[in-house]
Formats: structure tokens, sequence, C-alpha cells
């Protein structure tokens, strides 16, 4: 008898859809249910940052690097900032750099809670994500106390903040972090040992950590496959390393390492170890600094190119700024974490189930605005 | 309905096949009607249990706390213009709406609604019931073929395929009460729940107490039922967050609006047949109540249960087909015909 | 692990987490709901919040800071000098005011709130408050001017600055173009 054999068939998983985090087009060709590869389609979101940032002086650069990963606006202020205070060789007061230390935390525990509470979602369970957000409006009303702002914060400017923290703000933090803490065990319960949840995360989407290191995935993902790299304790940048807190690597407790279940659960881990930053941090605030003292007057930094990287929650942010010597940046290259976590999908994705494909992406973590620029 | 055709037959219409005639017909409005008001207060509930479940306040607008919210919406799906795509089977199109409900409507026939409100007073009435609730799968296998869109027709089968795996825990838990009471006939079914452990009656009567596996047998027949209703955590077939809506896709306005009411039906009639067979009927918990209705018991239990399974939908994540199918065949159907087995054995020797 | 163990552990975790989950779940059915309905009731925003743009015209100098520091350039101001007489009083700060503004243009559908544009006035008079609700029919009219003009300045005195300013730049043009004239004959002869 001659093979029985099924006809492979495209499927596009278009722009508008509910699972894909963003505009991002993926092309799943499917042998009945069992997707054989996926090939991503991306540019629905670029809006030509870097071209911007040819046309625009170095502080004007800082809203536009905002709007690139939306989610976690602070790290890349951040990210930004060190890179070009690098370059002019300039260094910012202490207290500035525990503010910086504290807001970019406070984000990092912002995008973890969109990053859980939108892979929930793509499962099935749509309560977590609620809860989730309902945590994140208390962090986005501690944002918005200090710069006015909720998403885009033009906070974190180069050689200093735009403002300093109100009067109020670290009873408010220390008051977030006391709620904060006990909810951790809320989404454990609902989400982390729920065993449909298990059944559809564990040992699925399994990233071997060579193939992580290959394909240039960073962040928590590479954690999740048992790689102990972070940027904040490896390349210590600003005042990382006078803290005390762990680096989450996955674990394998309920799958594999480097399954979905991992991918989420370094998420769960990390935002404790952010949260536990953020108390030393406030513990040790200095009281008095001006967070204006050290931005310069005109950024003209003298010629030279500079390749700075920053953790951001989706992974390792890359600036390469190249320097004429003007007061607008010869090129600002962004190095998206997303997109290289991104690149990795047809990898792991091809021979699961399409079912398995809307898990495996919201593991992945992605943030189209990012990816594009 | 006994009653409704000799009251006929009293005000004057001697003919009985007339009055039977028209006894029917009332009948038949009557529970269309509980039908659509269920669904109604049903959708309610889910938006506003939902909404409190995630510390949100559902609808508020229209009408006092949203409380007209589904009649706008049934208005709009009313308004909704009929659209039948161009290469789809045109009579299968049109016919799947209506065999899926008939096969949901149909089970009202014998169903009751409270002590001695009930359509046909069969002494069948279980295996009746059990029997025609099959032909929804009629119904969803035609919604997914005619709609000439591949993946309508795998949705279909799956939703299909579903729905038959989990007939048998459904049907294995229930044959529990048969045994139990040692009757088909749903009034006879009540009856033996009156009076139970040590003869005290109430809640003790019911037979989810009387034996263990009575007890785990109603968590099959809960989770089975959830199954049969399409409901998360089974609802794969049609999930919304999924690639596409399933069998239902090309479907819209009145016709997705039947589809969604023979959901809540089949919502329903588990919790009926849930409360019937295991927690007692309409006999009251209270030993010796005589002041509540019967037909208030009955409704409070069906709503519990219907309630546990809108609560379930909001709390967790949706199980993949493959996964469903091993749950049904590996898992629940073998829970079921150990309790069978162990009813079986109980009720021979105790 | 052994299947058979395997299959009834199954069985219990599937029981166990949920019940667990139902928990979490019922629990949160009576805890306070935080929506706020809005339009009836409205957030207190915080004092720093960036909504809308707002400019004191009085105290404006017209140094065109704030128009440079915009990275998306919605800000359009066009200054004149007055008459030598006419005195344009002082800002809040106290700062003698030197140009006439005329022009203050926020194009609000430009503007990003990044609020770069407020930390240069060295005035304080552009700023950003908490209104958030200005939503438009048509896009022009997001376009916001800011400028009242000054009293005693009178119409003719306005016209006059005008035409003066107009005679201006036609005599710079014609200077302008009078030399590249020369030169380009003085190319021609060099030519030859």
């Amino acid at each position: 008898m001659r093979d029985l054999r099924t006809e492979e068939m495209t499927l596009n998983m278009g722009p508008q859809h509910p699972s894909t985090h963003g505009v991002l087009r993926l092309k799943l060709r499917t042998d009945g249910e069992v997707v054989t590869s996926i090939e991503p389609i991306l540019g629905y979101l670029h809006r030509c940052f870097e071209k911007h940032a040819e046309n625009l002086e170095y502080p004007g650069v800082v809203p536009f690097v905002d709007r690139c990963d939306y989610l976690a606006s602070m790290n890349n202020d951040h990210g930004y900032a060190m890179a070009v205070e690098q370059l002019l060789g300039i260094e910012v007061p202490e207290r500035v750099e525990y503010i910086r230390v504290i807001f970019a935390e406070l984000q990092r525990i912002a995008s973890h809670l969109v990053a859980f509470g939108t892979f929930g979602l793509d499962v099935g369970a749509f309560t977590p994500f609620l809860y989730a957000f309902r945590e994140r409006e208390k962090i986005l009303d501690l944002f918005e106390m200090t710069c006015g702002a909720r998403l885009l914060y033009n906070y974190i400017w180069v050689g200093g903040l735009s403002h300093d923290i109100p009067p109020g703000f670290v009873e408010k933090a220390y008051e977030f972090l006391e709620y904060f803490e006990p909810k951790i065990k809320e989404y454990n319960d609902l989400l982390t040992n729920n065993k449909i949840f298990i059944e559809r995360t564990a040992d699925v989407g399994v990233l071997p950590a060579d193939v992580a290191i290959n394909y240039g995935v960073t962040g928590p993902q590479l954690r999740a496959s048992g790689v102990d790299w972070d940027l904040r304790r490896d390349e210590p940048y600003s005042i990382y390393d006078r803290f005390d807190w762990n680096v989450v690597t996955g674990v394998e407790d309920m799958g594999v390492l480097g399954d979905c279940w991992n991918r989420y659960y370094v998420k769960i881990l990390e935002m404790q170890e952010s949260a536990r930053i953020i108390r030393q941090a406030l513990d040790r605030l200095p009281v008095d600094g001006d967070v204006q003292a050290a931005v310069p007057r005109k950024i003209r930094p003298p010629e030279g190119a500079l390749y700075f990287r920053s953790e951001n929650p989706r992974g390792e942010l890359g600036y390469y700024i190249v320097s004429d010597g003007g007061t607008k940046p010869f090129r600002v290259k962004m190095r998206s974490p997303a997109l290289s976590n991104l690149g990795v999908i047809d990898e792991i994705g091809a021979g699961w189930l399409v079912a398995d494909v809307v898990a495996i992406l919201g593991s992945l973590d992605i943030v189209l605005g990012e990816i594009d620029r | 309905m006994q009653g409704l055709t000799h009251f006929f037959q009293h005000i004057g219409i001697s003919s009985a096949f007339w009055s039977f005639f028209i006894a029917t017909i009332i009948y038949g409005v009557f529970v269309f009607t509980f039908l659509a008001l269920f669904a109604l207060v049903a959708v309610y509930l889910e938006r506003k249990v939902s909404g409190h479940m995630q510390d949100r306040l559902g609808p508020m607008r229209v009408g006092w706390h949203g409380l007209l919210q589904t009649v706008a919406d049934t208005l709009k799906l009313l308004a909704k213009e009929d659209i039948i795509p161009r290469n789809a089977d045109r009579l299968l199109f049109v016919l799947a709406p209506v065999v899926l409900f008939l096969g949901t409507y149909m089970v009202f026939a014998a169903l009751p609604f409270g002590p001695g409100i009930i359509g046909s007073d069969l002494n069948v009435g279980l295996f009746y019931i059990i029997a025609v609730s099959s032909l929804v799968v009629i119904g969803i296998i035609m919604a997914g073929y005619s709609s000439n869109n591949k993946w309508s027709l795998y949705g279909g089968m799956r939703s299909a395929a579903q729905i038959i795996s989990y007939e048998i825990p459904v049907g294995l838990s229930l044959i529990i009460g048969v045994m139990m009471s040692s009757s088909l006939h749903i009034g006879q079914m009540v009856q033996a729940q009156a009076t139970g452990l040590w003869g005290l009656g109430g809640i003790f009567g019911w037979n989810f107490i009387q034996n263990p596996f009575a007890f785990i047998a109603l968590f099959v027949y809960v989770v089975a039922g959830t199954a049969e209703a399409n409901r998360t955590p089974f609802d794969l077939p049609e999930a919304e967050s999924e690639l596409v809506a399933g069998a239902f896709t090309e479907y819209s306005g009145m016709r997705w609006a039947f589809f969604f009411l023979a959901e809540y039906a089949n919502m329903w009639v588990v919790g009926v047949l849930g409360a019937v067979v295991f927690l007692g009927g309409w006999n009251s918990p209270i030993p010796g109540d005589v002041y509540v209705p019967g037909f208030v018991w009955l409704f409070a239990k069906a709503f519990g249960i219907v309630f546990l399974q809108i609560w379930a939908r909001w709390t967790f994540p949706r199980l993949r087909v493959d996964q469903l199918m091993v749950t049904s065949w590996k898992y629940l159907t073998p829970i079921a015909f150990f309790n069978l087995v162990g009813v079986g054995f109980w009720l021979l020797l105790i | 692990m052994n299947p058979v163990i395997q299959y009834f552990k199954n069985i219990k975790d599937a029981v166990v987490t949920t019940g667990v989950g139902f928990g979490v779940t019922f629990r949160h059915l009576f805890t306070r709901s935080i929506t706020l309905q809005y339009p009836t009731e409205k957030w207190d925003l915080p004092e720093r919040s960036r909504m809308r743009l707002h400019m004191d015209w009085e105290d404006c100098i017209g140094c065109f800071k704030c128009a440079r520091a915009c990275p998306v350039d919605c800000i359009y101001i066009t200054t004149t000098k007055v008459p030598k007489d006419f005195d344009l009083g002082e800002t809040a700060n106290g700062t003698p005011k030197r140009l006439l503004v005329e022009q203050f243009d926020i194009d609000m559908s430009e503007c990003m709130y990044c609020a770069l544009c407020v930390s240069p006035c060295p005035e304080e008079c552009l700023y950003m408050t908490r209104e958030y609700e200005f939503s438009v029919y048509d896009r022009e009219e997001l376009i916001y001017d800011f400028v009242t003009m000054p009293e005693g300045l009178t119409e003719e005195a306005y016209v006059a600055i005008q035409e003066e300013k107009r005679a201006k730049a036609e005599a710079a043009r014609k200077k302008k173009e009078a030399r590249a004239e020369k030169e380009s004959k003085q190319t021609d002869t060099k030519g030859e």
C-alpha cells in the first residue's frame, strides 16, 4: 500500500491576532495539526527609530528610546543614559544611581507581570492576567507620582533624572513591596502549580542551552535553559554589585530545563529577586544629592563609538552609539533582545501542535516595539 | 403536562387528541421561554461572577448594575446581517443550529422543573435523556462541514470527538443513580432519596452521601458534564484565543446565538441531572421540611452546578485536544467503571 | 517513576491543584472590586502628571529654547520687534520682555508628552497640566494658540511693524540677488 500522506498547509497567524503579542505575522506550515516550520515576518511596527535618532540631539533621543520596548521603558532609558555617560566620561551622584536601580527593578517587575499574565491568557487562564494588571497599576501609580507618566517616562536622563522622587514615595514603595510579596503565592496557586497549566507548558518547546547560546537568546529565556548568565552580576553596571540577590535559573521540578514552564517560572522568581533589590536600595537610599547635578548643559561627546549592554527584562539590551563630535549622534543602533529571542522560534516550535506554538510564543516574551523599532 | 391535558379536557375540549396537542404546544413554548430567560440570566451571572472574581465590576451601565445587558446583546444579535458563505452547503448550514438546538430541546421533554412539573413522565426518563442528548454531535458536525472552511471542519470534528468521548463517563455516573434507586423514572429516583442513612431524610438521603463511590461519581459527572457543554477547561474547539473559533467560525447573528443558547441549555441540563441523580432532586436538605416548594430546591441545586461550571471557566487554563482525550479515556472512564463496580458491590453487600 | 504510581499521582495532583485554584478565585469573589467607573468617577491625578501642555503667554520672552528642545517640532513660534517706545512689560520673574511673541502654536496632536520643552524654559512659563480630556472632532482644533495680543499695541502699530519687516526682507533679498549677479558676471569675465 502506498504511504498515505497528508498535504502540507500554510497557515497565516496574521498581524492581527490575539496571541501574537503585537503585530507579528507568523507563517506556519502545518501537516495536519503538527507544525513543520514557522517563519516570522516582521516590520509591521517599524517606526524608523534609528533614523530619527540621527536627527535629534542626545537628550531628545530618550523619549524615542522609551517607545521601543514600551513595557520596559525605564530599562531602555537606563541603558541609553549609561551608554552616553560612558561616552562623555561623566559620573552621576550616588543618589541618582540608587533611584535609577529602584525604578529599573520596579519596571522589571511590571514587565514580568505583563509577560506572565499574557502567557496565562494564551493558554486559556483569564484570571491571573487581571490579577497581574492589578499589581501593575500600583507600580504605575508610583511612576506617575514621580515623573507624571504611566507608560513612557522620559525619566532617566543622561547624567541624572528628570525629577527627584516626591515626598511620600519611599513609604508608598515599601507599602507596595509589602502588598506584592504575598501575591506571588496567589500566582503560584493559580498557575505555577496548577496541573492543567503544567500539562500545557512543561516539556513543551524545550530550548537546549547550546542552541540558546548559538541563537543569541538572552535574559530569562536563557536562564531557564540552565545557563547562569545575568549581566547585572556578570558585567555589573550602575551599582548592582552592591546588592545581595540571586540569579535565577531554571529548575527541573516540573519538566525539563528550557521548557515553557521554566521560562515562566524564572520570571516569577525574578520578580521576587527584584523586590529584594528594591527593598535593599530603599533601605540604603542616600538622603541628599541633587539629581540634576551631573546633567550637562550641552551634550557633545568626543568622537568615538561605544557598545554598552544592560539587562532588560527580556534580555541583553545593547546600544551601539557612534559619535562624530557633534550634538547629534551619528548613529544609534539598538540591539533588541526580543529579536534574538524570536529567532529561535522555528527551532523550538517545529514539531509541536498549533496550540503549543501559541504557548511557546507566549513564553518567549516578545514585544514588537523592540523587535521592529 | 398531564395536568395541562386534563385542564384542557376539563374546560371543554373533549377530544383527547386536541387537548393533548394544545397542551404540548403550550408546554413547548414554556420550555423555550424558560431557556431564553435562563440564557439571559446565566450570561449575566457569568459576566458578573467572572468580573468579581477578577476584582472588577462586570456590566454596570445597561440597566441597574447591568441587568439589561443580555437583553441589549440579544437585540444586537437579532439585528445583525445574516451572512452565509458563498460556497457553503446552504441547507446544512441553515439546519446545523436547528439540529444542535433540537438535541438539547428534546431533552426538556423529560426533564423535570419540580415535583410533577415535567413534560412527559416517562418510565425510562433518564434513559431517554441520555440518548437524545447525543443528537448535538450531528449538529456540530453539520456546522463544521457546511462552513466550507477547513479549520471549521477540524474544529467541528474535534468538538464532536470530545462530546462523544465524554458521554461515556456521564452515562456511567448517571447509571449509578439508577442502580441506587432501582428505577429509570425520574420521580422515583428523587423519591428514593427522601430517606437515607439511619432514616434521617433531608440531606442524608441524597445519593452522593449514601456511599463513597457515589461521592466520587458526582465529581466525575460534573467534570464530564462540563466537557459535554464545551466549557473551559475543555473548550479548545471553540476557544477565543486560539487560531480559529472552531466549528462556529462562519456563523453570525441569530444563528450563532442559537449555538450559544444551546450551550447554556446544555449547562442547565447537566445541572438538573446532577441535582436529580446525586443531590436529591427537589428534596429539601432539611429533614421534614415541607414549607419551601420543591422546585425552589431543584433550581437552587441546578444553579449551584451551573455556578460551579462558570467558576471553573475563569479559574483554569484550557487543556489541549489530545490531553482532553487522555483525560476522558484514560482517567474519567476507568474511574467511572470503578465507581460502577464499587456501587454494585456496596448495594449487594450492605 | 512507575507508571501506575504516576497515574495515581496525576489524579491526586489534578484534584488538589483544582481545589486550590478554586479557593483563590472564590476568595476574590468577596474582595472589593478595583474598577473606577469612568466618567462618573475620575482619578485624582498626581501633581506631576504630564498631560496637556499649557503656556502663560505673559511670561514668555521668545527665546525659542522650547521649540528647539522638542523632538517632534510641534511648537511653532514667531517673534517680532516692537517700536522702541512700546513697553511690553516684564515676566513674572522680573525679566523685561524685548520681543513680541506674535505666534505661539502647539500642535497637541503631534506632541508626545515627553516634557523635554518644560525644563529649558528660563521663565517656567511652559508646563504640563493635568488636563487629559480634550478630544475634538476636527484635528485642526488641536492646534492650540496661546497668544493674547497685548493691549495698547494698536492695529496700525502692528501693521506698521509687519510692513517694516516685509520691507527689510525685500531689501535683503534684492541685495542678495545683486551680489549673486555681480559674482556670476565676474566668473564669466574670469572664464574668458
